[in-house]
């Protein structure tokens, strides 16, 4: 878990967020908040800390409270230090209806955390979400851009597995392959 | 097998790409929508009897044609791709398989509403379908079917995808126009309405994916041949998203007035219950609306055939009937809850309140930790009785509609289901340990 963060973008974060401030009429370009904490979200360790939002504001002549209040709301963002995947299980009805409890019970067993806590390592960070539009897959979870769907037990051993050997730094839900202008 | 007008490309290898979906008739509607006036194609998707496939059910042409046209204001189209309502995952789907279905649409409903600039407001989670319409979006540019003078036609527009950043309430649609401007998701109070002042306070309509992307379709076959399909006032296909108990779940696209007899049971649909199971309960058209038990989900209370239709499914209003609503349909065995269901449903009803009213912030918390206390072996014969007062102190009583759908699953759940609530109640030890779901080992054996 890093707690110090470089808070600046790369420069093809800030080409990116220049690209999409563009998208909106003129003098509208405040719009463009929710895609760039996004992208601040993924260039910053996976979560955004005052700093990180005040960056934000700046480069998107803001005023910090403006991010803070909708940074805040959103249930995407961050507002603490994360593991390098976070795991977010679907926990709503048709999911719950297929097993979702036991998703949860046997990541938690497996990992030895308990939702909302990160793994000593700092490698994961077990969160549960609200429906994420994949019922006919159900039970589901998400870590950074991917679905993981029709899980069993089995299943998420594997994707576990993989990820704690193939994750050297964090991912997010915007991935750093697609920051690009 | 019914018509097919959205899915009938999805099993076209590379149908995401521009090259691809044109070979498959892709773009032609809009060609010729093009030689159309706008006020033609506005005309021809109010005889088609399209009505909004987010859930409302709101004949689309009708919408369309409330968008102010005088005040010389620019005006936007914002297609919402924010889905999120629990048991709904066609939006999804379509954009994922087929972006350029929906694009096509988007184009030619803002040539339809006279808008220039345009939004696809998909919610965050869905970053990676994000990636794909973008892609696909620029495919567009290139080719021409946007940006300045499209096709020669001097008609210009400007298309842009926007994600959110995870938050249910952002599919009511002025609390999606609060969220396209850099905002919390707080709703708007209505009027006025997006058609008078909506983005930017200037006209807006804003149209669920699955409305807009049956565009192409009607500009193709024409609104009356269009309104042949379908029953009474449901025109026309619609995708369902069948998930829950049953062998096959998946979206479906489905001609409105199929028997959902047929849609339960039929190997072409759901394909029955799994592990030959009996069906209990079916929340139709979305968590929010009403649950059946078995009976009133296969006949109406007067006995007829229960059909997929706007009309049918609403019969007997909410004392025997529910909604389509967005076509998000939860199949739930004999070994479900219902208990234990509604605190999941009440749940997130109150994890996702905006808590901009007080009857919704203050009672979506109340009916979960009622619920919770029933569930924890705490709850009276009162607090059934509680449950029904609080929903109807919420029901009607706020801004938004989100007060309404947290209402009305705890109404039809105690409505339908008063006894299990009432057996709970008073012999918690008998439900605390049941599995009603399936567990893992017993899932890999039935399938």
């Amino acid at each position: 878990m890093e707690n110090k963060q470089h808070i600046e973008f790369s420069a093809d974060a800030l080409a990116l967020a220049k690209k999409l401030m563009g998208r909106y009429p003129e003098g509208k370009h405040k719009s463009a908040i929710i895609p760039i904490l996004h992208i601040a979200q993924s260039e910053f360790g996976g979560w955004l800390s005052p700093q990180g939002m005040d960056y934000v504001a700046k480069i998107m002549d803001l005023q910090p409270i403006e991010v803070y209040e909708v940074a805040s709301f959103y249930s995407m963002f961050n507002l603490q230090p994360v593991g390098k995947c976070v795991i977010e299980v679907c926990r709503t009805g048709p999911c719950w209806l297929m097993g979702a409890e036991d998703i949860v019970n046997h990541i938690e067993s497996k990992l030895n955390i308990k939702v909302g806590e990160t793994t000593s390592d700092g490698m994961f960070t077990l969160k549960t979400v609200e429906c994420l539009a994949a019922c006919g897959g159900a039970p589901m979870m998400q870590v950074a851009e991917k679905y993981h769907e029709d899980l069993t037990f089995a299943k998420v051993d594997t994707i576990l597995n993989d990820y704690q050997n193939n994750t050297k730094t964090p991912i997010s839900h915007w991935s750093k392959d697609k920051i690009k202008p | 097998m019914g018509k097919k007008l959205l899915t009938e490309h999805f099993g076209v290898q590379g149908i995401q790409q521009l090259q691809v979906y044109k070979q498959h008739g892709g773009y032609a509607s809009l060609e010729k929508a093009l030689k159309k006036t706008p006020d033609e194609i506005v005309n021809e998707v109010m005889t088609s009897g399209l009505r909004g496939r987010g859930g409302a059910g709101f004949p689309t042409g009708r919408k369309w044609s409330f968008i102010d046209k005088k005040s010389g204001k620019p005006r936007y189209l914002v297609c919402n791709a924010d889905e999120s309502e629990p048991g709904t995952f066609k939006d999804r789907y379509l954009m994922e398989v087929n972006p350029h279905l929906l694009i096509e649409g988007m184009i030619i409903s803002s040539f339809a509403l006279g808008a220039h600039l345009s939004y696809i407001y998909i919610r965050g989670e869905l970053l990676y379908v994000y990636h794909i319409l973008e892609k696909a979006i620029a495919e567009a540019y290139e080719a021409g079917y946007l940006g300045k003078n499209i096709l020669g036609t001097g008609y210009d527009l400007e298309l842009y995808c926007h994600p959110g950043g995870g938050a249910y309430i952002c599919g009511e649609e002025t609390a999606l126009i609060e969220s396209l401007e850099g905002k919390r998701g707080n709703p708007r109070i209505k009027p006025p309405f997006p058609a008078i002042s909506g983005l930017y306070n200037n006209p807006t309509v804003v149209n669920n994916v699955e409305s807009i992307a049956t565009v192409p379709a009607i500009i193709a076959m024409g609104g009356e041949e269009y309104a042949k399909i379908g029953i009474g006032h449901s025109k026309g296909t619609k995708l369902i998203s069948a998930c829950g108990h049953i062998k096959k779940p998946g979206i479906y696209e489905i001609e409105l007035g199929l028997p959902v007899e047929e849609f339960i049971y039929s190997d072409e649909y759901c394909g029955g219950i799994r592990g030959g199971r009996k069906l209990k309960a079916v929340v139709a058209g979305g968590s929010s609306v009403p649950i059946l038990p078995a009976e009133l989900i296969l006949k109406t209370e007067k006995g007829e055939p229960r059909l997929m239709s706007y009309e049918s499914l609403s019969d007997g209003g909410f004392t025997s009937g529910t909604m389509l609503g967005s076509g998000g349909f939860i199949v739930m065995d004999e070994t479900t809850s219902i208990v234990k269901n509604l605190f999941n449903f009440t749940r997130f009803y109150h994890h996702e309140s905006c808590g901009q009213c007080s009857p919704c912030r203050e009672g979506t918390a109340w009916m979960e930790k009622i619920l919770h206390r029933i569930l924890h072996g705490h709850g009276t014969l009162k607090d059934v009785d509680l449950l029904w007062t609080l929903q109807k102190n919420i029901d009607g009583k706020t801004i938004c509609p989100l007060g309404d759908a947290a209402a009305w699953p705890v109404a039809s759940a105690i409505r339908h289901f008063r006894s299990e609530f009432e057996d709970f109640v008073q012999h918690p030890e008998k439900h605390l340990d049941v599995k009603h779901y399936f567990n893992q080992i017993e899932k890999k054996e039935l399938a």
